[in-house]
């Protein structure tokens, strides 16, 4: 379980400008540490993004995926007071979900 | 903490956890998509990875946009908007072809949502970046070159 996500949703009309901040050290298992071990890949593997329990953003990556990685996208039919949830999952099986209230 | 340790017990956490995933058939109940593809993942060639995937042919389009630095400083954080016009986009794919494995990931976008990411990632050195777009059984692609300079002199 890492740390919270910093999730922000601003809704321009009816639709949610969703913009997401992990907190994961994205390693790539290519980088070796000061005594020449190499450093075990650790890196998010999935992304699932749910309004009011519905998908509406899913994403497969790879550890080219830059550490603390970004995500913005968009959500059409989004309202205030609607419930964004965020869930990733990383190849050592942890995961983090964090929900947020848009336009709250 | 010792490092072989650490390693061992991560392989057989993920490797566990999957068995048990898969054993039970419920995955992911909720999830509409596709699976982490690994064989494309572990691809050492833009060619190879979009062979996983069965991708055989994506036209050149005009209607994916790439936003991205033609010089980037920092290849460790190169940020990349892609947007989509085309009708119909399922999902959008990305590809650092010089990376050691090109194949960075694929967003795929539910019906209600606009095709459209944005997303940071490592370049290792000056390199083509590749989008490919899933619309309605076909796909397109289409290519912006990013320079990284390793200095950070801003070249």
């Amino acid at each position: 379980m890492g740390d919270p996500m910093k999730i922000r949703a601003r809704l321009q009309g009816d639709v949610a400008d969703v913009r997401v901040l992990m907190a994961h050290p994205m390693e790539t298992g290519q980088r070796k540490d000061p005594s020449g071990k190499v450093i075990p890949a650790h890196f998010i593997k999935e992304i699932r993004a749910e309004l009011n329990g519905k998908p509406v953003f899913e994403a497969q990556i790879s550890q080219a995926v830059s550490r603390n990685p970004v995500f913005a996208f968009r959500v059409k039919g989004a309202k205030a007071g609607d419930k964004l949830r965020i869930t990733w999952e990383d190849n050592t099986g942890d995961k983090r979900t964090d929900e947020i209230t848009v336009g709250g | 903490m010792d490092q072989t340790r650490r390693g061992v017990l991560k392989g057989a956490g993920t490797a566990g956890a999957l068995v048990a995933a898969f054993a039970t058939g419920a995955l992911r109940p909720a999830d509409v998509f596709a699976a982490w593809n690994k064989s494309a993942f572990d691809a050492k060639s833009t060619a190879d990875a979009l062979k996983a995937m069965n991708i055989t042919s994506a036209a050149d389009s005009a209607d994916i946009v790439i936003r991205a630095p033609d010089i980037a400083e920092n290849g460790a954080v190169v940020p990349i908007d892609i947007t989509s016009k085309i009708p119909g986009t399922q999902s959008i794919s990305l590809f650092v072809e010089k990376n050691p494995f090109p194949y960075v990931g694929t967003f795929n976008v539910a019906p209600g949502a606009e095709p459209y990411v944005h997303v940071r990632v490592k370049i290792g050195e000056s390199s083509n970046v590749r989008a490919v777009v899933a619309a309605a059984g076909k796909h397109y692609q289409t290519v912006k070159e990013v320079k990284v300079t390793i200095g950070g002199c801003g070249g």
